[in-house]
């Protein structure tokens, strides 16, 4: 697969660290563990750290909207942090902004969800 | 100046990566910014998708086709599949439109192709199959 995925869980919040590139093939696989996850958890807060994510399309839209739709019901947030020039081109183009808070660090987006 | 490539690929999602890669490749020679060649690897990887998602219903038996050339002042891009076909093409082209929403799809890969090129005609005829070509227009270009 064109990635490397590393997840963490602490508390009622996801850590999803991508390493590579978002499209089609990997959002059909990441999709059905990052969802059994957060129902498993009951997570609220996904955070996507996209620090070393080289490239992303509409397939990655697609998938955190779904994320989103999934943690909507427990009032939950999508946090994205450390995104590039490239990804952020997509990210504003495609209106995610109305829908996920956004972080430099991961730090940032983590101090985020606690005072949510 | 003139140079062109066709490659034709198994309508497999893997393949993807695999387009986008051999696409941006080919241009190269032409000494391009990276944000110009992140354009245009994110449109091949939205036309291919199409093409083996919708176009071929990700059946492997099946192929799409990625034909790129330049001259010395565009880019031109066709994808083409002989898959389903576009019933209503206007209607398939509008932001957030997508037939397949409940597999979360956003609708955004003709928007996306549309912004980031000079030009996108889709061609396509239900039972037949669809045609994308785009045109990048990259020489004078300050990007
Ligand atoms: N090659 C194709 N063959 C058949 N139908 C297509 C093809 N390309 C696009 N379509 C149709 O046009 C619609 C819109 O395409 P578009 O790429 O904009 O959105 P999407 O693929 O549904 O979602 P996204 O690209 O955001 O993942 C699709 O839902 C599909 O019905
Ligand atoms: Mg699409």
């Amino acid at each position: 697969m064109a990635i490397h995925i590393q997840m963490a869980i602490r508390k009622n919040r996801l850590f999803v660290r991508l390493n590579g590139e978002l499209d089609q093939a990997v959002t059909e696989k990441l999709k059905v563990r990052i969802s059994e996850l957060i129902d498993k958890y009951e997570i609220r807060y996904v955070i996507f750290n996209f620090e070393n994510l080289h490239f992303m399309d509409s397939s990655g839209i697609g998938f955190i909207i779904g994320r989103y739709s999934q943690i909507k019901k427990r009032h939950g947030r999508i946090v994205i942090c450390s995104m590039n020039q490239l990804i952020e081109r997509i990210f504003n183009l495609s209106g995610l902004k109305k829908i996920c808070l956004v972080a430099k660090t991961e730090d940032e987006a983590e101090k985020m969800v606690e005072v949510a | 100046m003139y140079n062109e490539i066709k490659s034709t690929f198994s309508a497999k999602i893997e393949n993807v990566m695999l387009a986008r890669t051999i696409g941006i490749a080919f241009l190269v020679e032409l000494d391009l910014t990276l944000n110009f060649v992140n354009e245009v690897k994110t449109v091949i990887s939205e036309a291919i998708t199409n093409a083996i998602v919708h176009g071929c219903l990700s059946n492997e038996n099946k192929v799409v086709q990625l034909n790129m050339s330049y001259d010395d002042v565009n880019i031109y891009i066709e994808v083409i599949d002989k898959g389903v076909g576009i019933a209503d093409i206007e209607k398939a082209r509008e932001p957030l439109f997508s037939t397949k929403v409940d597999e979360e799809r956003a609708g955004l890969g003709f928007t996306i192709m549309e912004v980031f090129t000079d030009k996108l005609e889709v061609r396509s005829r239900v039972g037949d199959g669809t045609k994308v070509i785009m045109v990048k227009k990259y020489h004078g270009e300050n990007n």
